[in-house]
Order: C-alpha cells, then structure tokens, then sequence
C-alpha cells in the first residue's frame, strides 16, 4: 500500500502545474467553504446568543393561544396560580432546564408628563431573569447600574422611546395601562436606565419589577404571562419543548384539550428564518465544492489516463491485476483531494485566526458595534475536509474503472 | 510435452463489415529451453501470434496451449494472473514505467503483481540487475537511460518473477545494430543461465539468424521454419 500511494504520489508530481492548479482550485474552495461557514456560523451564534441570551430565552411557557394573539399582548390569557404551579413543577423536574423566569407582559402608555407613547412592558423577577437572561443587564445603556435588574418602582426604558420623549435616567414617569377588567391604573416610575434595542419581538419592550406589574394590572392573584426559560445546551431546543409539551400535556383546559404550550425560541422570532436561510446557503456552497472539487479531480483524472493509455497497456499486460490499477489511480484522485483540503483547512484556519485579530465589527438592525468573531468547530472542519476526500475518490473512480477495464493489446497500440 | 503448442490457430479482426484474417490457421510447438523467433514483414501475424501467445488476446478458432493451459478458456483476470505468474514481455518502445529507477521497474512485477517480500525483492532485482550490466545504473529513471540501456532494464523486468517464457516483440526494432546484437545476446545469454523460453519477432534478417528455432510467417501463414521446432 505504502508503494502504491508513493507511485501515486510521484504521477501526481510529474504534471506538476496541473497538480498544482488542481490542488489550488480544491484549496480554495474548502477555504472559502469554511471561512463562510465559519464567519456566517459566528453571526448566527451571535444572533442567537443576543436574542435568546438579552430577551426570549431558549424556551417559552405560555397559556394556549397567547402566541397566536402575542402581538395584542392579551392579559385574558394569562396563567392562573395553579396552572403556572402546574407549568414549575414540570420546569423544576425537567433535568435539561437551568433555569426560569416568570414574566407578566401588557401593553401601556408611557407619559413623561407632557407627551405620551404606546409600549410594551414585562413585569420581571429581576433575580430569575438574570438566570434565563444573562445579556439583559448588559443592554442597560445608562444609569444606576449593579445589583438587582429592576428594584420596585423602577422602570428599563427602551431607548428610542427615552429618545422620543426625551427623558433619561433618574427622571420620573408614569404608566397608565387597561386590565383584563377594563379598569384603567396609572403608576409612577423612576427610570433606571434607557436599554438598547435589539433584534427581534421583545428587542424594544421596557421593564419593570412583577410585582409592580401586578399592582399596576389590579391582579388579585399571582397570574403569569410567560415562563422564560433557558436550558442547558441551546441546541437542543427543539428536543426539551417536545418533553415539556409531552409533561405539560396533563394541565387541561376547559375543553379538555391542553391548557399550556411551549415554543422554542425559533417559533416566536423571525431571525429563526435567516439562520434557516444562513443553513441552506451554507448547504448551496457546500454543493457548489462539491461541484467544483468534481469536476476538477474527474477532469485531470480523464486527462491521466488519457495520457498514461500505453502505460496502462505495460502493467496491465505484464499481470497487474485490475483492482490494482483502479487502486492507482483512486489514491491519485485521494492524494489530490488530501492534499487539497489539507492545505484549504490550513489557509482557512489562518484567515480564522486573521479575521479574530483583525476584530472586525459590523451592525444588524439597530445594533452597532457587533463583533465579528468567526469559530470552526472540529466536526465542521473533518465533515467538510471528508466531504472533499470522498468526492475526490468518487470524481476517480470513473477515469479509474476506464483504466482498469483498459484492454491491453489496445493500449499497447494507443500512440 | 512443449511449452506452447497451437494447432489450426486463427486470429480473424473485424475492421468495419470486413474480417481481416491476421493468423490463418498455423501449427507450431515451442520446446522449454529455446530461444525463437518469429519472422516476417510488417503485418505478417507476428505480433498477433506473440499476443496470443501471451494470453493478450484469443484465438478466433484453433487451440493454443501455453504451458498446458488453454489460452481460450483464461477470462481477464484469469489471464492477467496467468501471465503476471508465467510470462514476461520485452515491448519495442521498452515501456518503461517513467516515474519509477531501472531498480523500480524491475521490481515492480515482484510487487504488483507477486507480492514478494521486500528482502526477496531486493535480492531478486539486485541479482538481475547485475547479470543484465546495469547494477550502476539501479536509480537512474528511464530518461536518463539510452535505449540499450533500457531495453536490458526491461529484459530483467521481464525474467524478475522466474517466468519461464520471456514474449519480446520486435525488442530491437529502435535500436541501432549494435546494441539490437548486444540485446539478443543478453537475451540468448538469460536463456543459457535461467532455462527460459525466449519467443522474439523480428524482420531484420540478421537478427532472425541468432534464433536457434525460426519460424517465417507470411500473411497469417507459416511459409518455413528452421531449427528444432515443430511445424505443423
């Protein structure tokens, strides 16, 4: 085997420059494969990480139907004490849970006084939420800063809503809201600090203490909007909302269907659509590699038989066996396609590291400042370098098969 | 018992809507040991009766038997272990494998084909290298050979697996008189000391006249023979 793979080698080195631009083309194509991957895989983790990490969570508990309506933020589908009670207990025993937050959201009308604007406010647990919503604290662009996210009589204004009626920290407003009764309350806040926006439902929403929030609304009983929830590893989302529906499917409802439902962050944000569409562009450049490390192993493959037919006549004639020939040239098309992604992997890991000490910063939406961070993980990199391998042995095997079903007496005669 | 015997042997080609008949119908025996050519102008079935009789290609009717095996009945990869195990060639153009020394080309029958160890390997290519002159020449790569020199690199790659019939078509055809002399000598010489059966063609008369046993070959046929084998 060692002897095939060096004759193999030293076929590839006598057409050096075909070998060489070869091995370019396959070189930058798993480059560029795994520097996009690598730079568009950054941004969807950090898009990701802002959305769930500074407003939804991983998870979200609500009543049946609230998403359906979320945009109303409807205060007659909150969860009455027992049926939150029930929702705990499932997230207490879940052993992928980390942690959770109970938040009460409504709609209100926020006045400095003199000018008046619509918003949306969650009434938070300040300790819980920092446990499910860790980047939170950090969008606090100004202001008392440390310790608890919100005390009593303190509100988070959204900052294009402070920038509008033109208050700031320290200032006092108030919030005038409608509840599930119809009865109108009014309640003063001091501004802690104006947030940043960011991407996504929630990414503009002020926040208040919950028990403010309860107050406010005239709740007689502890109800719950939504439970935030984070998990252990993010990814798995999908699979931890299946078990909690599946524990949850006993809380009921009326008509005896359901009574709760669970939704993972990628159903109650859109920017779940651009990391789907950032998969599927990720998929359409792996194709065109794969097309393109194809096309040009099978290429200079067909041109070495082509050009090795009396060759090939030699040692088929003086008993090589078939599967010996094949052999020899499927390890030139798998040199080829080693050496190529051994090498696209190298370039590719350096621009990595470039683009890390460049520290280039972008902006989404609103969001400036945003750092380019791109990581590759281990299973990218050999899912990707093994992808190119294995296309490049199968790019061979067609040229191979030719050349080991060669008759000799014809390729003797080739001129 | 002979090493090759044909009987009524024929090789017919179809070129369009047309049979060429190459071989028409010869009989002949070649006995272990000798060293024979085949003669005749271009065209005359040498090369088709050398390919057959190497088990490159089947006889169209007739019977040939190459060490008592029916060349007929090898499919192809019957006849590739046949020949690897049995038969060396010795080709016009050397057919040297370029990317590999006058070492590497030696032992690569030994290696691909046999699946020696490299110790016997070793032992094996160094013993024929020197007995064909070229033990200073081992790492040198084809191109940096003269066609003399080549062609003893290819006698001794075709003697490397102890076959025991050396197949040489026109093996001096590009090489000048000197060295066509030198090489049927080396040869005629590998014969003495190994008992192996040299079958050559040629159509240079002076070349003919080194072979102990000649047969002449026009237009498929036998027209004579001379020497010890049989002629049908």
């Amino acid at each position: 085997m060692g002897k095939i793979l060096e004759i193999a080698a030293r076929n590839l080195l006598r057409y050096r420059r075909r070998t060489l631009l070869t091995s370019l083309l396959v070189v930058i194509g798993i480059a560029a494969v795994l520097l996009f991957v690598a730079i568009t895989g950054s941004f969807k983790a950090l898009m990701i990480g802002q959305i769930t990490d500074s407003m939804l969570g991983h998870l979200q508990v609500h009543r049946r139907g609230y998403v359906a309506s979320i945009e109303s933020l409807p205060l007659n589908l909150n969860m009455p004490p027992q049926m939150a009670a029930q929702a705990v207990k499932a997230l207490d025993g879940n052993p992928d849970v980390e942690a959770y937050a109970p938040r009460i959201k409504f709609g209100a009308m926020f006045s400095n006084f003199t000018e008046t604007t619509s918003v949306r406010v969650n009434g938070v647990d300040p300790e819980r939420e920092n446990l499910v919503t860790p980047l939170l604290a950090g969008r606090q662009l100004d202001g008392e800063r440390g310790g608890a996210l919100v005390k009593r009589g303190q509100i988070l204004v959204p900052v294009l809503v402070a920038r509008g009626l033109q208050v700031k920290a320290g200032d006092t407003v108030v919030l005038v809201t409608t509840n599930k009764d119809g009865s109108v309350n009014g309640k003063t806040f001091v501004i802690r600090g104006t947030l940043e926006s960011a991407t996504g439902p929630g990414g503009r929403d002020g926040y208040i203490h919950i028990e403010d929030a309860r107050e406010l609304l005239r709740m007689t009983e502890p109800e719950v909007t939504e439970f935030a929830v984070r998990i252990k590893r993010q990814e798995q989302a999908e699979r931890v909302t299946a078990v909690l529906v599946d524990e949850l499917a006993g809380v009921k409802n009326k008509q005896g269907g359901p009574a709760l439902e669970v939704h993972p962050w990628q159903r109650l944000t859109p920017f779940a659509n651009i990391a789907n569409m950032i998969d599927v562009l990720t998929l359409a450049i792996k194709v065109m590699l794969v097309s393109i490390v194809l096309v040009a192993i099978m290429n200079v493959m067909v041109m070495a038989v082509y050009e090795r037919i009396r060759e090939i006549g030699t040692i088929a004639a003086i008993g090589t066996p078939p599967r010996r020939i094949l052999a020899l040239f499927l390890i030139e098309g798998l040199l080829l396609g080693v050496l190529g992604s051994a090498v696209g992997t190298a370039v590719s890991l350096a621009g990595i590291y470039a683009l890390n000490v460049w520290r280039i910063s972008y902006s989404f939406g609103q969001q400036e400042g945003l750092l380019l961070a791109p990581v590759i993980g281990v299973q990218d990199v050999v899912s990707i370098a093994g992808m190119v391998i294995v296309v490049a042995v199968l790019a061979s095997l067609q040229p191979a098969w030719k050349a080991s079903r060669m008759d000799p007496i014809t390729a003797l005669r080739h001129v | 018992m002979s090493l090759v015997s044909a009987v009524q042997l024929a090789k017919t080609y179809r070129a369009g809507d047309v049979d060429v008949p190459a071989v028409r119908g010869v009989d002949f025996a070649i006995e272990p040991g000798s060293f024979v050519a085949f003669v005749g102008p271009s065209g005359s079935g040498k090369s088709t009766l050398l390919n057959m009789i190497g088990c490159l290609d089947k006889p169209s009717s007739g019977r040939l038997t190459v060490l008592d095996t029916d060349v007929a009945t090898l499919d192809r990869r019957a006849g590739a272990e046949f020949r690897g195990r049995h038969i060396g060639f010795i080709f016009q153009d050397f057919n040297l494998i370029p990317v590999l020394t006058a070492y590497e080309n030696i032992e690569y029958p030994l290696m691909m084909v046999q699946n020696w160890p490299q110790a016997r390997r070793r032992e094996q290519v160094m013993g024929l290298l020197s007995a064909v002159g070229m033990a200073d020449q081992a790492a040198k790569r084809p191109d940096q050979l003269s066609g003399g020199q080549k062609q003893r690199v290819a006698v001794a790659r075709a003697l490397v697996a102890n076959s025991k019939l050396v197949l040489a078509d026109e093996p001096t055809a590009n090489l000048d008189h000197d060295t066509a002399y030198r090489i049927i000598g080396l040869m005629r010489k590998m014969r003495d000391e190994l008992k192996t059966t040299f079958v050559f063609s040629t159509h240079d008369p002076k070349i003919m006249r080194e072979a102990e046993v000649t047969f002449m070959l026009e237009d498929g046929r036998l027209a004579q023979n001379s020497g010890s084998a049989h002629h049908g």
